[in-house]
């Protein structure tokens, strides 16, 4: 059953990134996404005769940047005391991020993981390791490269939620993705 | 005349002593989860006298804290004798003492005696140079006093010369066992957990995180100077232990093939001692022989107690659990005497702390009250030191196993991962022939 739907998304998967391929956009684009430490975007061109046009293909194309940016670095989330990625949004999340890092060869990533307050302080840090490599183990089974995705784990030291109830435990079982390098221009697949 | 005076006080003593004993300060003596039979424990009284008053206050409280005690309050320093006077053993032996603590200032020195009540003789008497109150050694050398005076009444010492490693808002600190002179040793801005103290008492290992990554340190605590131990400069390492020998610390590393379980020689040289491969091994206590380790594994689904030779072979079961009923277990550490392990165990959702006694594999909950764990064994083999929010914080709480009795050591915020030293060295005392 879960094997059979992970071909299924492992099908799909190869099919968007097999179409995915397409040239580098010419229009300067602004980077929405980190690393912090470089250059703002530079300014939007002067306006010209077909300078609407062209601010709102600019726009367009930043716009598609970040929702890229955002898809690379959204969070998944994981039920108490486990490690495995969830069926359905994360599983999709995950092969979307596959899919991104399939076209865009440069991009390094950071997958830390996170546990809530509620298990062994010291345990935390293992179960966010495991949650970590849960999804770096699902990502190079789409094809990434072991040696672009890092493994990090916090445990229960850095709540996304400090809250103390179910809700806010929830969002803290969580992995985050960061880019570490070649975040800048990103294709789509 | 004197003598009719002194008569109609031991009247009122006896009346105030017995409302003593029955009146706890407030969380300072629950019950908690265990029998509680104090008709066990000798009496002992210790004689009020004029002078060092700090010192007796100590001595007494840290007489109270060894729990061997059925601690007999007598407050007036004029009468049943005095340290100028000759010591009343007719009325201790009447209020139910065992023991008299007598201690008196002679030319700048502390004279300590111990008294056989039923015998009318002094048992043990011990002249001590103690530093002054302002001496940051004053208290441990007072300390020392406490827990000779205890191994002379009962043949075993006392626990009063222990410290407790504790992270307070991500710094290591230490503390005394009665609660005072807590301060921190690690620096601000930056992670650190898990303190474990070196057998030798002077050292600490601890693992500092860093951008999801962590290495274990073993720092001097005179000195402040830290080194990293080798082996642990990649990915995360947790939950140092150090072998009894000293010369090994095992912990666990984390990295994406999983977390598992190393050996670090101080002076170089890694071993592995689990394959977890999709298990995580984790949370290493060393016997007090140095032969065997306990420690966390995931290798049946939830985290459970095992165990394992020093050199990884002969892994096994330690604490029972049925599978899909009992809860995760975790952070155990191996009682002194190589009897027991505590460690905490998920009940009905919560952490409480629990003993196994290794022969035999008897299982005890120690806590049932709010959440409870982190428990960390105090050299005398029956003190349990751990984290609870019983109070609506966590904070560190002492838990004697023979008697019940509990008692906070308040910190200003939020207490985590206790680790209690064996006993340290103090003053010197010379005993009188």
């Amino acid at each position: 059953m879960r094997a059979s739907s992970i071909l299924g998304m492992v099908a799909a998967v190869a099919l968007v990134t097999a179409c995915g391929s397409k040239p580098e956009p010419e229009q300067p684009a602004p980077e929405p996404a980190p690393p912090p430490a470089e250059a703002p975007p530079p300014p939007a061109p002067p306006p010209t005769d077909d300078g609407r046009a062209a601010r709102e293909a600019a726009e367009a194309e930043a716009a598609r940047l970040r929702q890229l940016t955002t898809d690379l670095t959204s969070p998944i989330y994981f039920d108490f005391d486990r490690a495995e990625v969830r069926q359905g949004n994360d599983q999709s999340l995950l092969d979307r991020k596959a899919a991104i890092l399939g076209v865009n060869p440069a991009v390094r990533m950071r997958i830390s993981g996170h546990a809530d307050e509620r298990g062994s302080d010291e345990y935390n840090l293992a179960l966010g390791n495991r949650r970590a490599g849960a999804a770096k183990r699902y990502l190079t089974g789409k094809g990434v490269a072991d040696n672009r995705l890092e493994v990090v784990s916090y445990g229960e030291e850095r709540p996304s939620n400090p809250g103390h109830d179910e809700s806010a435990w929830a969002e803290n079982r969580r992995d985050e993705f960061e880019v570490t390098s070649g975040g800048g221009k990103l294709a789509a697949p | 005349m004197r003598r009719s005076v002194l008569l109609s006080l031991v009247g009122c003593f006896v009346l105030a002593a017995a409302a003593h004993a029955q009146d706890p300060r407030p969380g300072e003596s629950i019950t908690v989860g265990i029998e509680y039979n104090p008709a066990a424990r000798p009496g002992l009284v210790v004689v009020p006298g004029v002078g060092i008053d700090s010192v007796r206050a100590i001595v007494r409280r840290d007489l109270d804290y060894s729990d061997r005690f059925e601690m007999i309050a007598v407050s007036d320093p004029g009468a049943g004798g005095s340290s100028t006077g000759p010591i009343n053993y007719g009325l201790y032996k009447a209020l139910g003492a065992e023991f008299a603590v007598e201690m008196a200032d002679r030319a700048g020195k502390v004279i300590a005696r111990l008294h056989d009540v039923n015998g009318s003789q002094i048992r043990y008497e011990v002249e001590a140079t103690l530093p002054p109150p302002t001496d940051g050694g004053f208290r441990m050398a007072v300390h020392t006093l406490s827990d000779e005076l205890v191994r002379r009444a009962l043949g075993e010492a006392g626990i009063a010369t222990t410290r407790l490693l504790l992270v307070l808002n991500g710094r290591v600190h230490q503390m005394d066992s009665d609660g005072f002179g807590l301060r921190p040793l690690t620096p601000e801005g930056q992670t650190s957990l898990s303190p474990v103290w070196a057998p030798d008492g002077r050292r600490f290992a601890y693992t500092r995180l860093g951008a999801g990554r962590g290495g274990i340190y073993v720092q001097t605590i005179a000195t402040g100077e830290t080194t990293q131990v080798p082996g642990t400069e990649t990915a995360l390492n947790i939950t140092p232990a150090w072998s009894p020998d000293g010369r090994t610390i095992a912990y666990a590393h984390s990295d994406e093939r999983g977390t598992d379980i190393f050996t670090a020689l101080l002076g170089g040289g890694t071993q592995r001692l689990t394959v977890g491969r999709f298990a995580d091994n984790l949370s290493p206590t060393y016997s007090n022989d140095g032969r065997r380790l306990a420690f966390i594994s995931t290798r049946a689904g939830p985290p459970q107690l095992y165990a394992m030779g020093a050199d990884g072979t002969d892994q096994e079961l330690l604490a029972p659990f049925d599978y899909g009923v009992t809860g995760s277990s975790n952070a155990p550490e191996w009682s002194p005497d190589g009897a027991a392990v505590a460690f905490h165990r998920e009940v009905q959702g919560t952490a409480q702390v629990h003993v196994l006694t290794v022969s035999g594999r008897k299982l005890r909950a120690l806590t049932s009250a709010g959440r409870n764990e982190d428990p960390t064994w105090a050299p005398d083999g029956r003190h349990i030191a751990f984290v609870s929010d019983r109070s609506g914080q966590r904070q560190l709480w002492i838990i004697d196993s023979e008697t019940g009795r509990v008692r906070q050591l308040p910190t200003p915020g939020r207490a985590r991962l206790p680790s209690w030293s064996r006993r340290l060295a103090g003053a010197v005392i010379v005993p009188n022939p």
